[in-house]
């Protein structure tokens, strides 16, 4: 850990990882073997109904700051069933040095296991540089539902640099693979007519399932900045854009009633 | 490098189907996002960074010889919207047919046979380039510069734009042209150690959402 230091230093960000293990108990539910919370990155079981364990991330979310290193790993062990949430938006915070901060986040979810990651939005404040990397790594039989949301600028605010990249791989195969960057020091043209064309919230949900390899839903629009569409693989991928997360969330609520659990 | 061949491969009259597509220009015509050259330029430079670049890196890593397999369910994960796989695959037999006539070689030969429905496009055009005696660095700067010829040639089409203006958004798009294969061929290079993990996988969600609404519409005048 980088606390030890004397003196200040504004360089040195905070590193913090939460781990989870998720395990079938053998009795038709799903036990938390590891649980295990770090800075401000804490872990709180929740009621969940079986056979699913529920996991919030809670804390004081000041974090991350220019320089912070956060990492959250989770592994659904074979037949186990996760849903992880986080209680409050994240807010991407410039800081002192200018350096860019980290997110990563890594699910595994082994033969049989099914994770829902459905954490609150990511804000990216004016003046921050965030780099989200989540890697999914799913056995064949695994199902996943996974939402991202990404927001620019709190209310009326102008956004901070974010970049943000989303892969997905199953029986060790690419399934998705999606990188995004936004805001002042972007490459150009991300806010243009090939970019977000003035939206501030964005956001996907994933949903797969080998169940869709024999009836995958078919491609669909959701009227003109949003649009369902079926993968290379037993997936679909749910993508809008919108003005607001308020927005945002209720597209991506009523594309999970009809494609997700 | 022979530029002489850079210069068949890259251009527009060569018989690989692209005068069809649009890269996304019709919709965004349509709907009102590009009406001027200035929009025009602000589309390109955008389809370019994201789409541009993700076809560049397969493309140079193609040219270097990695695995067309690999590279094309790399392309089929950077490309969410059927509609789009679909354009993909249809432009890369198109083009794997005039380059087999152009330069014949057992690359292109292995490639049709392995992928009868078509592969993607950008692995096509590495595999191309490779046959004609290019490297990473041509077949890179051709899908650069095909990311955003297309919608150009497309926008004077649609909107009566002028020639001459959409050839100065080109010509002013030469720097980014030339950062965007940099960085490809860069990227193409790791990717021959730590796979194709390296190679880049920007996207626009904008464009695989526009290219669904598109393939939505009973009549259009290009194929995306």
């Amino acid at each position: 850990m980088t606390g030890a230091a004397p003196a200040p230093a504004p360089a040195a960000g905070l590193r913090a990882t939460a781990r989870i293990r998720a395990a079938a108990d053998g009795r038709g539910g799903t036990a938390l073997p590891l649980l295990a919370g770090e800075g401000p990155l804490a872990l709180r079981r929740t009621r969940a109904t079986r056979p699913e364990a529920g996991v919030v991330l809670v804390g004081a979310m000041s974090a991350p700051l220019g320089g912070d290193h956060l990492t959250v790993e989770a592994v659904a062990g074979p037949g186990a069933h996760l849903a992880l949430g986080s209680a409050a938006a994240t807010l991407a915070l410039p800081g002192r040095g200018g350096e860019p901060a980290r997110y990563d986040v890594s699910l595994t979810l082994e033969e049989g296991a099914s994770v829902r990651w459905l954490p609150e939005p990511l804000v990216s404040v004016r003046g921050s540089d965030l780099r989200v990397r989540t890697r999914v790594r799913l056995a064949p039989t695994a199902r996943l539902l996974l939402r991202e949301e990404q927001v620019l600028g709190r209310s009326g605010e102008a956004p901070g640099l974010l970049r943000s990249r989303l892969g997905v791989t199953r029986d060790g195969r690419p399934l998705l693979d999606q990188e995004l960057a936004c805001g002042p020091g972007a490459p150009g043209g991300w806010d243009g007519p090939a970019g977000l064309a003035g939206h501030r919230a964005l956001g996907q949900l994933l949903v797969v399932d080998p169940a869709f390899a024999g009836a995958p839903p078919a491609a669909a629009v959701l009227g003109e900045f949003a649009a369902v569409t079926p993968l290379a693989g037993p997936a679909v991928l749910v993508t809008a854009l919108a003005p607001d997360a308020l927005r945002l969330r209720e597209l991506l609520d009523s594309a999970r009633a009809t494609y997700g659990w | 490098m022979s530029l002489a061949a850079l210069l068949v491969l890259a251009d527009g009259r060569f018989p690989a189907g692209g005068h069809a597509h649009s890269g996304g220009a019709e919709a965004a015509c349509k709907a009102g996002r590009i009406h001027d050259a200035a929009t025009l330029e602000d589309f390109c430079r955008g389809r370019l960074h994201t789409a541009g670049l993700t076809a560049a890196g397969l493309a140079a890593a193609a040219a270097l010889g990695l695995d067309p397999a690999g590279l094309d369910a790399a392309a089929d994960a950077r490309t969410p919207s059927p509609a789009l796989r679909t354009a993909g695959r249809r432009l890369g037999r198109q083009l794997l047919r005039a380059a087999r006539a152009t330069w014949p070689s057992p690359e292109l030969d292995a490639l049709a046979a392995a992928f009868p429905r078509g592969a993607h496009q950008p692995v096509v055009l590495g595999l191309t380039a490779r046959s004609a005696g290019l490297g990473p660095d041509g077949a890179a700067q051709v899908a650069a510069y095909e990311s955003v010829g297309g919608p150009a040639t497309a926008t004077v089409r649609l909107l009566g734009l002028d020639p001459f203006e959409a050839s100065g958004v080109l010509a002013r798009l030469a720097p980014d042209l030339d950062a965007v294969a940099a960085r490809a061929v860069a990227a193409a290079l790791r990717a021959r150690t730590d796979g194709t993990d390296a190679l880049p996988a920007a996207s626009s969600p904008l464009l695989e959402i526009a290219a669904e609404v598109h393939a939505d519409w009973p009549v259009r005048l290009f194929a995306s």
